[in-house]
């Protein structure tokens, strides 16, 4: 049942008293189990507006993202640690790492009574890989065969010639290259299977998507744009993410400020993001009520190897100074409160295979006498052209990098006694056209979270040779070639050793400076219970109760 | 009469024209590329990006980009945003709940303003006037954004007297404490602006001879004096409505409001063109009409004034 939200004008009191005995479920009287709370309460958490049609080979960003989640259930989904756990798969077999086969669970349907067949899978990866179809997501399918034809300009080639249907139950994936760690990747949005009808009209499927997940639309038309969007359990589904609550009301807020007034005045239920200009006195604010969990992303600052000042091994003397310049556990403690922990690799605590120790490490500990002494090295190499400063980007519009990118600057300025200043974009979009363009004059700020819950996700998309994230344009065959037997390893522990291996080259070339990992700071209202957040940063809603 | 306005509708299409091609421009020239904004932080590869330029016409030429979109409004079809989604459909969505804001301002601005600034002008001097002007004062230097917060912040979060946000419903009393934040501001310079006029004509002639005619104060007062005070008033408000309409971005944006300044505060930073273009073009219609309507009320609030 559904509590409505009740206006207490001082004018109206009198009908505002009577409205509110007239609210019902969810109410705290009504809960008699205090341990599980109560499942017949209406979660209202908060959200951002999907940019992009629900479909999930389209959908590039996390408020569509949180959305399909819920509503589609993919091969595997991952639990709160990030492990993955068979959703609609009954196994994933393979001997080489290359050749997969997949068989399904029998049974399962999609809201609208259809089967969830094999063909539900290879469509839909046909469907978001082809470039005809110009889906946001489409690179995902870059480790299955035949994507380089697909995918090209103007290609009219609609299948990935490694998809190959068995029967309805089955089916099997041929890689263009052995890769252990793909499996991990199958709990990603874009790898969700989609009905018949999705295909035939993507336009229309997009607003009123049909999944298979813990969730569904709780009527045509529950999409109210830039307002809510409003799900109910799916009562067919069974699995690891059956809905604890009696649905889940995503709020859409413009900007976290306003949804924090929200919570703290319990007209919100859940909030993922604490706003920076509350970081402060959230606790005090929540109490109990408050959570703070590491996830799997991180912050860093890329600086491009076609600037003059930094190429070469000048170049890599200077980013291992700056890297040594940088207090991070002073302005994660000042500025984030302990809302960010100190960076030791290129990568993210949560995951499989996480090492805070690599050889290397210490070029990220704070040591300004070191720091000088290398800057000096650099100079003796080759002098610093004080006509071009270095500065570091940053956008302005979402948000609140400037406070910590002036402290970066000042720890540098103040180290290395260089000229060093931040560089705000005003949008988003500004700074991402000069890093691919390649057009930067300085170091750009980057924030990275995992899609899937693997070390190659931080590394294989940014550092790369020609990968499509890599800002600072660095290219080392030796990492590359690291990276590549890592992901034809036999097995992910030795496939994670691997790519250990090629951080060490990252750390000692320092392509982007690591600053520190993401902790989601969230909090919930007096009106729910057993809030836990996951591997992601992103509330786990399904298993959110009425208190 | 009936010329005038028919002239002054036709003046509206060079505005229309100019207008958009100004807009149009500038949202052209803004940095960066809009596919970016699409793309996020992870990027697209070269055919997505190349797909996406061809589908938003952005891979023409700056003519013909423009042309297209004015092809598409003379047809009633003002075209999809970066969403996909149509702007009639998101314009529908978005105007009546800023118009509902818009309108609630006016009227308590209007309403408090003319009044408090009569009594104010009738008594010169005495402790009301001093002190509203002192009120009025601090109103006008306190910036609109502080004023939100502090107003969410007392009535919405500490005395709970309404949700210190607004819903997607946007209910009347929802939209009251966005309202007063919104009026406040204009309210003081009505205010002022009437107080000021009313100084004046307290003392021109014809009040005098009102008065010796034996007329009633009361309706000296209301007749006589305010009614020719209220031209500057009534100038400065049809300006207002064209300002509220367009420029609540910060207050739509504290109370989480889902009207057209924050659907244009979005599609500025999406750099998503014939969004832009479209709701300015729609702001600027608004605002052409709310000056017609202006001109009118002047022939009625100064019979002297005639139009040919």
């Amino acid at each position: 049942m559904r509590y409505t939200r009740t206006s207490k004008m001082l004018s109206v009191a009198a009908i505002a008293a009577l409205s509110l005995s007239a609210c019902g479920g969810g109410s705290p009287e009504s809960s008699t189990d205090t341990d599980t709370g109560t499942t017949d309460a209406v979660i209202v958490v908060d959200g951002s507006e999907p940019q992009n049609p629900l479909i999930p080979t389209s959908t590039n960003e996390v408020g569509g993202g949180a959305i399909l989640d819920l509503i589609f259930a993919g091969l595997v989904s991952y639990d709160a640690e990030g492990k993955p756990q068979n959703e609609m798969a009954e196994s994933i077999e393979t001997e080489d790492a290359q050749t997969y086969t997949i068989t399904l669970k029998e049974g399962k349907t999609f809201t609208n009574g259809d089967p969830v067949t094999a063909s539900s899978f290879v469509d839909a990866w046909n469907y978001g890989a082809a470039a005809k179809n110009a889906q946001l997501s489409s690179y995902f399918f870059e480790s299955i065969e035949g994507y380089d034809e697909a995918s090209a300009e103007g290609s009219t080639v609609e299948t990935l010639s490694g998809l190959t249907v068995v029967d309805d139950q089955t089916f099997t994936v041929k890689l263009s290259q052995p890769e252990s760690d793909w499996p991990l990747r199958l709990g990603y949005s874009a790898f969700f299977p989609l009905p018949a009808s999705a295909l035939e009209d993507p336009a229309a499927f997009g607003e009123n998507p049909i999944g298979n997940g813990p969730y569904k639309f709780a009527s045509e038309g529950a999409w109210q744009h830039n307002q809510q969007i409003e799900l109910v359990p799916n009562e067919e589904y069974e699995g690891p993410q059956a809905a604890q609550n009696a649905g889940v009301t995503f709020k859409i807020y413009q900007n976290d400020t306003t949804a924090y007034q929200d919570l703290i005045s319990d007209n919100l239920d859940v909030l993922k993001t604490i706003p920076t200009s509350d970081i402060k006195n959230f606790k005090n604010d929540l109490g109990e009520r408050s959570i703070e969990s590491p996830y799997a992303g991180n912050q860093t600052i890329a600086i491009p190897y076609y600037l003059p000042n930094w190429e070469g091994e000048a170049g890599k003397l200077r980013r291992q100074a700056l890297s040594m310049a940088i207090n991070r556990d002073e302005i994660t403690e000042v500025i984030f409160n302990n809302g960010r922990t100190p960076a030791k690799d290129f990568t993210a605590p949560v995951l499989d295979g996480y090492s805070e120790d690599l050889p290397g490490s210490e070029n990220l500990e704070y040591n300004p006498d070191e720091a000088k002494k290398l800057w000096a090295d650099a100079e003796k190499i080759e002098p610093y052209d004080e006509s071009e400063p270095l500065t570091i980007g940053y956008n302005a519009d979402k948000g609140d990098h400037k406070t910590w990118v002036e402290a970066v600057v000042n720890n540098i300025k103040n180290n290395l006694g260089i000229e060093i200043s931040g560089k705000p974009y005003a949008t988003f979009k500004e700074a991402r056209t000069e890093a691919t363009e390649e057009t930067l004059t300085g170091a750009l700020r980057a924030g990275w979270q995992a899609d899937y819950p693997s070390l190659y996700n931080f590394l294989g998309p940014i550092y790369a040779t020609g990968a499509g994230s890599n800002d600072a344009r660095y290219s080392n065959p030796e990492f590359d070639q690291q990276l590549t037997d890592g992901l034809a390893a036999s097995s992910v522990e030795e496939g994670n050793e691997a790519m250990n291996k090629a951080q060490e080259q990252l750390l000692e070339d320092l392509p982007a400076i690591p600053l520190w990992y993401q902790v989601a700071q969230g909090g919930w209202s007096n009106n729910v219970d057993n809030v836990e957040f996951g591997w992601n940063g992103v509330p786990l809603y399904y298993a959110i109760t009425g208190k | 009469m009936v010329w005038y306005i028919v002239r002054r509708f036709l003046q509206l299409i060079p505005v229309f024209l100019g207008a958009t091609l100004l807009v149009y421009f500038l949202v052209f020239s803004l940095p960066g590329d809009a596919t970016a904004a699409i793309c996020g932080e992870r990027g697209c590869t070269p055919a997505v990006v190349a797909g996406l330029r061809e589908q938003y016409n952005l891979d023409q030429p700056f003519w013909i980009q423009y042309l297209l979109y004015l092809k598409g409004v003379l047809t009633f079809d003002l075209g999809t945003n970066f969403s996909g989604r149509p702007i009639a459909t998101i314009i529908a969505e978005v105007f009546p709940t800023t118009a509902k804001l818009a309108i609630m301002a006016l009227v308590i601005e209007a309403v408090f303003g003319i009044v408090f600034g009569l009594i104010a002008g009738l008594r010169k001097g005495r402790i009301f006037d001093s002190s509203v002007l002192v009120l009025s004062l601090i109103v006008i230097a306190v910036p609109i954004f502080v004023l939100g917060f502090l107003m969410q912040f007392l009535i919405g979060v500490k005395l709970q007297w309404t949700n210190p946000t607004v819903s997607g419903d946007a209910t009347f009393t929802e939209l009251l404490l966005p309202a007063v934040v919104l009026g406040l501001v204009s309210f003081a310079y009505v205010l002022r602006l009437t107080r000021t006029s009313i100084i004046e004509n307290v003392n021109a002639d014809y009040v005098r001879t009102a008065t010796a005619k034996g007329l009633s104060h009361r309706r000296v007062v209301v007749v006589h004096v305010l009614r020719n005070s209220l031209i500057p008033v009534v100038t400065f408000l049809g300006a207002d409505l064209g300002a509220l309409m367009g420029g609540a971005i910060v207050t739509e944006g504290i109370f989480n409001v889902n009207g057209v300044g924050n659907t244009l505060y979005r599609a500025v930073l999406n750099g998503d063109g014939p969004m832009v273009v479209s709701i300015v073009t729609f702001l600027i219609l608004i605002f052409c009409l709310a000056n017609l309507l202006v001109d009118l009320l002047y022939a009625w609030l100064d019979p002297r004034i005639r139009y040919a």
